[in-house]
Order: C-alpha cells, then sequence, then structure tokens
C-alpha cells in the first residue's frame, strides 16, 4: 500500500511553482471462476494497475493516465496533463481539494485471507454454487452462469496541496442467473452472496434466490394497462435510490441538470422520507473512509422527513457553490477524473414487513425486476419508465406473476407519493441499499 | 507489434502444459477526448493503455491471464498464469510457428488523430456549443463531447494465425438542456465513425449542435406518451435498436448454446415477418462496428442471420466454433486485453423494403413515430426487451402530430419480429452506440429503414 502512494506523493511533487498536480494511482488483482455443468468453464487471474494524472494551471485543468507505473510512464502523463491543461479554458473554481481537517472513519474492508484462499476452494464454491441452483427446484432447467469472483483493490492519491492518502479492501461474492421451465415457458432469476472475504459467502441463500426468482415468474402473464400501487422489491428501490442520488449532486445542480436544483429547503418527498447518503458505514458493501479526492467521506442528509436538506459535493462543485466538499468525489477507475456521486445511499427503514405492506393493498404490483433504467429514465426531466416483471398483489395477497410490461411515472412523482417503507433494509452490491417501498399512482402498460 | 520468434516462444510455453488451443492478445489503446460543459472547454484527457491476453483452452476449460509488461518475462509469466488456470494434464513439448494472414481491409485512417492539433479539436466544441445555444435562450445548457481512439491489436494462436489490425475511432457528442415551464428536457446528437479526422468533412458539428438543441425545445411541449399498445413507426436509423435487442443477443451462440435463448434450435425456421432480412456486418468500411479482424484474429464476416423471416444462422466466435466443427464468423470481441472474448455483434441492420416512409405514417389511423431511440435491454431466454424512446411524436389519423414524453416501450422478441408489416425503401445507420454485455462494452453499429410495428406496448403515463 504505501509503495502506491510513494508513486502518487512522487508525482504530486514534480508540481512547478504556481501549478496544482494530483497522482491517483491504483492496483487490483482479481480472481473469477466460472462453472458450467460441473466443471471449471473459464478461470481469469487477473493483476492490473494504472495512473491518473490531472494538473490545474491557471485555472485551467487537463487530465492523462497509463496503465503501466514505471518512471518514465508517469513522467509523461504528467507531461501530457500538463499540455491537456493548456487548451481548457479556465475556471476560477477549480482546484484540487485541500485537507479538510476532518478524520477518515476507521473501516475494517481488508482480509488477508482473500489473498491466501486456496484456488481450489475457489473453485468448489463456483461448482457447489451452480449444484445447490440446480438442485433448488425441479424446475430450474439450467444455468446460464455460475461464479466466484473475489478483488483486493489498492489505491492511492496525493497532491501538491498536501493531501496523500491511500485505501485498501477486498470483496468477494458467488452470484448465479437460473433459467427455469414449464410448459415450454423459460423465466430467468440470479442470486448472490457477498462479503469481505470468503468465509461469509453462502452459495446456499444465492442458489435459492435464484431458483425463486425464476420459478416465481412461470406462468406470467401480460395484463392490462391501468394505474395501481407497486412496491418495490429492495433491489429494485436500491437502483431507483441510484437515480435519486445522481439528481442531488451539486454537479448536476450547478450546471442546471436538476430539477431539485432550486428546491432546497422544499419538501420534495413524503415525509416518511429520509434519505442519507453515508460511506461511514461499514454495514455498506461501497463503503470507504476517503473519497477519491484523499477528503474523508461523511454522513450526509440529503432528504429529512420528506424536506430536501443538501446536495452532495466534490472540491470543485463545493467551492463554486461556496459550501464545502461532503466527501463525496467518485472515481470510476483511473482513465478519468472524480466527478461528484453518491457512495452509500439508504433510506431510513419503515417499521412493517413487505408482506404487512403488501396485505394493505387491494389492488397492486410486487415489481421483483425493472430493465432499461437506462434507456427509459431522465435524471434532467425526471421522466421515469422502466420495463417491469414480478407478481400481481390482489386483496392484500400476492397473486400471479406479470411480465412485459411497463412502469411509468416521474421522479418528483415516485417520491411524492411513497406510502410505505418495510423493515427490511439490506445493502446490496450497488451504491445504495435496499427496502421495500410502497408507491402508489403509478401507470403499468400492458396489453 | 512483437517479434514473432516471441509469440512463438510464449505460445509454446502456454501449451507446455498440454493445452489443446493457446492465444496470445496484444493491444495498445491511445485515446484522448475533450469535454466542454457550461460554456467553457472544461478539460482534455489522454492516455494510454497496453497489454497482453494469453489465453489457454483444455477441453471445456479456458484459463486465462493478463499482463501490462510486454517483456519476454512478463509474457512468460502470463502464459504460464493461464496455462494453469486450465489445468492441463501436461502433455510435453509442441512447437508453435505463427505466419501472417491474409486479410482484406479498408483504407487506413486518412488523417490519423495524433496528426492533429489538440485547438483544433477544441475549436470544434465551441463551435457546436455556439450552434445549440443559438437556438434560443430556452437552451439553458451545452456539453459537447469530442472523443478519439486508436487501437492496435495483434492476435497469435496455436492454429498457427498471425493477424494485426489498427482501429481508428472519432466520435462527437453534443447534449442540451432546455428549460421553460413544463421543467427541464434534454436533447441529444452524436456521431462516430471508424475513420481519424476526416469524420469532419461530413459531419457538421454546428448542425450537431442545432439539431440537439432543437430536440430539447421540442420536448419542452411534449404531452405525456400513451399508455399500452399500439402501432408504431420507427423511423430510417432508428430501428437498429430495436432489432439489436429484439433478436441480436438471441442469436449469439454462446447464449444459443446454454439454451438461453428463445432462438435455439430454430434455425431454418420462420422467425420473422418474411418482409425481415437481418444481416450482422464487420465489414462496412468506416460504419462504429467496423474492424478488419476481430479480437481472435479472424477476419470480420458479412453474416446473414435472417433471410426473409427464416433463420438462417447465429453468430460465433471461436471458442463455440471449434465444438461445433465449424469456423468463427468473426464475432469474437473483447473489450480490451484484460477480457475473453465472446460472441458480440458488430453492424447490424435490416434491408430496405419497397414502401414509401411518408405512406407508412399516412397508412397509420393512430399510433407512435419514434424519431430517435435510445438504448435498450433484453433477456435473451425470455425474448422480452425494452428500448428507450428519446424523440416520439403522436401518429393521429395518418399524420405526425404533437411531440411525447421519454419512454421506453416493451415487447418480445419472437412476437414483435412477426409484427412487423411495412418496410421503408430508405435506408439509414443509426447512431453510435456501445453494447455492453457481461460487464464488457464493445462498439457496435445498426441500421433500419422506416417500419412499423402493428403492435408494441409504449410505457407512458396518459391513459
Amino acid at each position: 500500500m504505501s509503495e502506491l502512494l510513494d508513486i502518487a506523493t512522487r508525482v504530486a511533487g514534480w508540481a512547478n511553482e504556481g501549478e496544482q498536480v494530483e497522482a491517483f494511482v491504483v492496483h487490483e488483482t482479481e480472481t473469477e471462476v466460472r462453472a458450467y455443468e460441473g466443471e471449471v468453464e473459464s478461470f481469469t487471474r487477473a493483476e492490473s494497475q494504472g495512473v491518473g494524472v490531472r494538473v490545474i494551471i491557471d485555472g485551467k485543468q487537463g487530465y492523462a493516465y497509463a496503465g503501466t507505473l514505471d518512471d518514465t510512464a508517469l513522467q509523461e502523463t504528467l507531461r501530457e496533463a500538463r499540455d491537456n491543461a493548456s487548451f481548457a479554458e479556465p475556471d476560477e473554481f477549480n482546484g484540487l481539494a485541500v485537507p479538510d481537517g476532518v478524520e477518515p472513519a476507521s473501516l475494517e474492508l481488508w482480509s488477508d485471507t482473500v489473498g491466501v484462499f486456496p484456488t481450489e476452494d475457489k473453485i468448489a464454491l463456483a461448482i457447489e454454487l451452480e449444484r445447490a441452483a440446480l438442485a433448488a427446484d425441479t424446475r430450474i432447467s439450467g444455468i446460464e452462469s455460475a461464479e466466484y469472483i473475489d478483488t483486493a483493490y489498492e489505491s492511492a492519491v496525493a497532491t501538491s496541496t498536501g493531501i496523500a492518502a491511500a485505501a485498501r479492501e477486498t470483496g468477494c461474492y458467488v452470484s448465479v442467473y437460473t433459467l427455469a421451465e414449464a410448459d415450454g415457458e423459460t423465466q430467468t432469476g440470479f442470486g448472490f452472496s457477498i462479503g469481505r472475504d470468503p468465509s461469509e459467502l453462502d452459495p446456499a441463500i444465492a442458489a435459492a434466490d435464484a431458483a425463486d426468482r425464476a420459478t416465481r415468474l412461470l406462468g406470467a402473464s401480460k395484463p392490462g394497462s391501468e394505474r395501481l400501487t407497486v412496491v418495490f422489491d429492495p433491489w429494485v428501490t436500491a437502483q431507483f435510490l441510484g437515480i435519486v442520488g445522481h439528481t442531488l449532486t451539486g454537479e448536476a445542480v450547478l450546471k442546471g441538470r436538476s430539477m431539485f436544483a432550486d428546491r432546497l429547503g422544499d419538501v420534495v418527498a413524503n415525509p416518511m422520507i429520509t434519505l442519507v447518503d453515508d460511506a461511514t458505514d461499514p454495514a455498506a458493501f461501497t463503503a470507504s473512509a476517503l473519497d477519491g479526492e484523499g477528503i474523508a467521506t461523511r454522513r450526509t442528509p440529503l432528504i429529512v422527513d420528506g424536506e430536501l436538506q443538501a446536495f452532495l459535493h466534490n472540491a470543485y462543485s463545493a467551492r463554486r457553490a461556496g459550501s464545502s466538499s461532503t466527501g463525496s468525489a467518485v472515481r470510476g477507475g483511473f482513465k478519468s477524473g472524480p466527478s461528484v456521486g453518491a457512495q452509500a445511499l439508504t433510506l431510513l427503514p419503515g417499521t412493517q414487513s413487505q408482506s404487512d405492506l403488501i396485505a394493505g393493498i387491494d389492488n397492486g404490483f410486487l415489481v421483483q425486476g425493472v430493465s432499461g433504467l437506462h434507456s427509459g429514465v431522465n435524471p434532467v426531466s425526471g421522466d421515469f419508465s422502466t420495463g417491469a416483471e414480478g407478481l400481481r398483489i390482489r386483496d392484500g395477497e400476492l397473486a400471479e406473476p406479470i411480465r412485459e410490461v411497463t412502469i411509468a411515472s416521474t421522479v418528483q412523482r415516485l417520491l411524492q407519493e411513497v406510502t410505505g417503507i418495510g423493515d427490511d433494509l439490506q445493502w446490496l452490491p450497488m451504491s445504495s441499499a435496499g427496502v421495500s417501498l410502497v408507491v402508489g399512482d403509478v401507470t403499468m402498460s400492458g396489453a | 507489434m512483437l517479434d514473432h520468434e516471441l509469440i512463438n516462444r510464449t505460445l509454446s510455453t502456454a501449451m507446455r502444459t498440454g493445452g489443446e488451443f493457446a492465444e496470445v492478445f496484444v493491444e495498445d489503446k491511445r485515446s484522448s477526448s475533450a469535454v466542454l460543459d457550461d460554456g467553457r472547454v472544461e478539460e482534455l484527457t489522454s492516455g494510454r493503455d497496453r497489454g497482453a491476453g494469453i489465453r489457454v483452452v483444455v477441453g471445456d476449460t479456458t484459463g486465462f491471464a493478463h499482463t501490462a509488461d510486454l517483456s519476454e518475462a512478463g509474457l512468460s509469466a502470463a502464459a504460464e498464469a493461464a496455462a494453469a488456470a486450465a489445468r492441463g494434464g501436461g502433455g510435453g513439448a509442441k512447437v508453435v510457428a505463427v505466419s501472417p494472414i491474409d486479410v482484406e481491409r479498408a483504407a487506413p485512417a486518412r488523417i490519423p488523430p495524433e496528426d492533429v492539433a489538440k485547438a483544433t479539436k477544441v475549436g470544434l466544441l465551441t463551435l457546436a456549443n455556439e450552434a445549440a445555444r443559438a437556438q434560443g435562450s430556452a437552451i439553458s445548457q451545452v456539453s459537447a463531447r469530442y472523443g478519439d481512439s486508436r487501437r492496435r491489436i495483434l492476435v497469435a494462436n496455436s492454429d498457427g494465425v498471425l493477424a494485426e489490425d489498427d482501429q481508428v475511432r472519432t466520435l462527437f457528442s453534443v447534449s442540451c438542456v432546455a428549460s421553460g415551464d413544463t421543467g427541464l428536457q434534454t436533447g441529444r446528437e452524436s456521431t462516430g465513425r471508424t475513420v481519424g479526422f476526416e469524420l469532419f468533412d461530413e459531419a457538421d458539428v454546428e448542425e450537431m449542435g442545432r439539431r440537439a438543441a432543437e430536440r430539447a425545445i421540442t420536448k419542452l411541449s411534449a404531452r405525456p406518451a400513451p399508455s399500452g399498445a399500439v402501432p408504431v413507426v420507427v423511423g430510417p436509423g432508428g430501428g437498429g435498436v430495436l432489432f439489436h435487442e429484439a433478436c441480436g443477443h438471441g442469436l449469439e451462440a454462446d447464449l444459443v448454446g446454454k439454451g438461453a435463448s428463445v432462438f435455439a434450435n430454430r434455425v431454418g425456421e420462420q422467425v420473422a415477418s418474411p418482409l425481415v432480412t437481418l444481416i450482422d456486418d464487420g465489414t462496412m468500411a468506416g460504419e462504429w462496428g467496423y474492424f478488419a479482424i476481430d479480437d481472435e484474429g479472424r477476419p470480420a464476416g458479412h453474416n446473414v442471420l435472417i433471410q426473409d423471416g427464416v433463420l438462417t444462422d447465429y453468430m460465433w466466435d471461436q471458442l463455440r466454433a471449434r465444438k461445433e466443427g465449424r469456423l468463427s464468423s468473426g464475432n469474437g470481441r473483447r473489450q480490451s486485453y484484460q477480457h475473453l472474448p465472446m460472441v458480440r455483434m458488430t453492424n447490424t441492420y435490416i434491408t430496405a423494403g419497397h414502401d414509401d416512409p411518408e405512406a407508412i405514417i399516412a397508412d397509420t389511423d393512430s399510433g407512435v413515430y419514434v424519431a430517435q431511440l435510445g438504448g435498450g435491454q433484453v433477456n435473451t431466454a425470455t425474448g422480452d426487451f425494452v428500448f428507450g424512446m428519446t424523440e416520439a411524436y403522436l401518429i393521429e389519423n395518418g399524420e405526425i402530430t404533437d411531440p411525447i414524453r421519454e419512454g421506453n416501450l416493451i415487447g418480445n422478441g419472437p412476437e414483435v419480429l412477426t409484427r412487423i408489416d411495412r418496410l421503408g425503401h430508405d435506408f439509414a445507420m443509426g447512431s453510435p452506440g456501445t453494447c455492453g454485455k457481461d460487464g464488457q462494452g464493445v462498439p457496435v453499429g445498426d441500421g433500419t429503414p422506416t417500419l412499423r410495428v402493428t403492435s408494441l406496448t409504449v410505457g407512458g403515463t396518459a391513459a
């Protein structure tokens, strides 16, 4: 770990007078085992590294990267970032993060076990996962994929403005996609189990979930169109929160790309909604003590009792908004600079179980999966339309399966129309947690 | 990119423990981009990523390892790791000797991106921004993006194949936000081709800026989209995404082989309206999904998948083709040297029909006209797919009328294919796309004439 920080610090130290330099260095190892029909289908052992350098000169910003870390590559990358900066236009708010005195949370995100977990055991997990999914139900006709993956990720960021931070984390998971068949009809389902350490994985749960998700959709039909109450399964809610989080970033707000830009202090959601971003929560799989600029992450309540209270900021958006960084700089790897984003979003859970929530609904739709979030949801206008599948709710009970429909509303309306939140909060392998969510007056389009 | 003797030695190392097939994939990719947002050139980014991925196949097991170290030691270590991962039974020395294969290739990029001054690239952004903002005060935000990449690859395998390619792609896009009493709306326009900076001999970035702005402004007065099944007419070029999702993915041999496609075991059957001829063609010079060789060293192919509605073949990569004792169709692709190849589309299109496009609309009493599609998604096992409409209008009494708000359409591939009842004599390729599968993105193109689907479910909110 200190080796990466050494590299980052050395590059930042090459800054000229009147110039800001930031270096972000990553190193990652990954093992992936895919099982198919009781054998190893593929075994991948991957190791990758890279550096991204950001330079700010006279308010002008440039970025360059390289997939190698030798000194020649580092110097060439810095030179290229400088050259790139000279062609940008100045912005008085451009500038790297500076230490703000906030102590990073103490999080245990690294397990030495991942590095020494024997190959044979990884293979055995993947094969056992496939076997368990096939055996879970007689209607499971095949497995599309069954895999074990582990990663060990280390990063460091250093700047000429005094940032010098390093972090490391391990993660592993098993995931399986099943095919279920009955009467010539096929349905699919997925299941997973995730942890910091292989001992936390439970292939049986992943297999059972995948079998259940696929078989419960067998016999599904396409209903007519109507407006009704929907219940988002935790998996769906987590994806919805990801879209909401995007609209609450300083970047979207300052550049006029958020419908909530002028709404600070307004009631933008049902009063039962309290939405928090908190990467210091160790239960989140995306937990992290530091953000992409090396600033300590922190708990930021965004919506409290329905009222919009804050936006997320990195160093740039905070400076421009006259605010301070919320430790929300996020990076999508070393090939691009940091943007602003939510890291671990969660709703404050309610007190009712999913079945209690369903018991109160006469006519509704439990949405188990959505598709086309990237093509039918516009985070600028708020238009929301996705493909959906799941189970009909009749007289407070789960009824027949539904497929090939869409559900539509707007992000603004969905937040206002929330009428129930479950107690089933669970962190999922994405930057938000899931919880059952009841939303009224949603249009379901079908036949 | 690499000495032939070094490649031979690396392949021999990979085969030493009993591999049946080994492959070295070397990639050297340089990219650059420039972004204008919020009225100023915000940032330029450039970089280089290179390395090699080594694959060893033993029985049904593939071992894979990659390295950024292209020295003999680095390649040898990766070859050993891949061989160990494939866990061969051990089998003595195999000598591998590769020789270059003949490949037909399009003329190289006329203006390589590295020969163009950064100031010139940045200048395009400013032109697009000014043209977009000149469309009216309703335009409240504009971003424009220029991007280019040069990807040199070398593929060599234990069958003796050695092939190289030099792929240059250039991309430009403009996105606008319009604001009004109805809130915010967006409009986007993009172009991308497998060519160099000569892209801009044809692409007029000011016109692109104006079109993106108009799209956003038009949508300010958009009505809620209908909810339910209606006839849908898709404009020329727009429908490619529909076929990419409705059947393209379902015709990929890896999914077919696992029973995860509704099109499995249906070759020779009528799977679509007799109007439909679907082709996947990696040889279309200059198109976004063009290449001379795929990422397994096979020449790109012109592959007819559906002829007059009858399913003729699937798309194949090396691994799946080997099992079937046939040749790959040139559809083995990967995002980078860090990824295993799999079956992917290239440029997928429907051939033109005979109808007058105007007549197709005039003959539609009421429905939806989709002028521009967004992305989509499909479950190949069930055939259910969605695709987004980013510019669409109502059709009322045979005429295109009011714009409607964005949303997804949903349908079932095998059903929708049989419901195509009109095909125009026009044809256009659509916008450049990035197709995602199993976490890997690759550039793909698509195209269609104007077409009509008798019934598709539109996911709006209006009764």
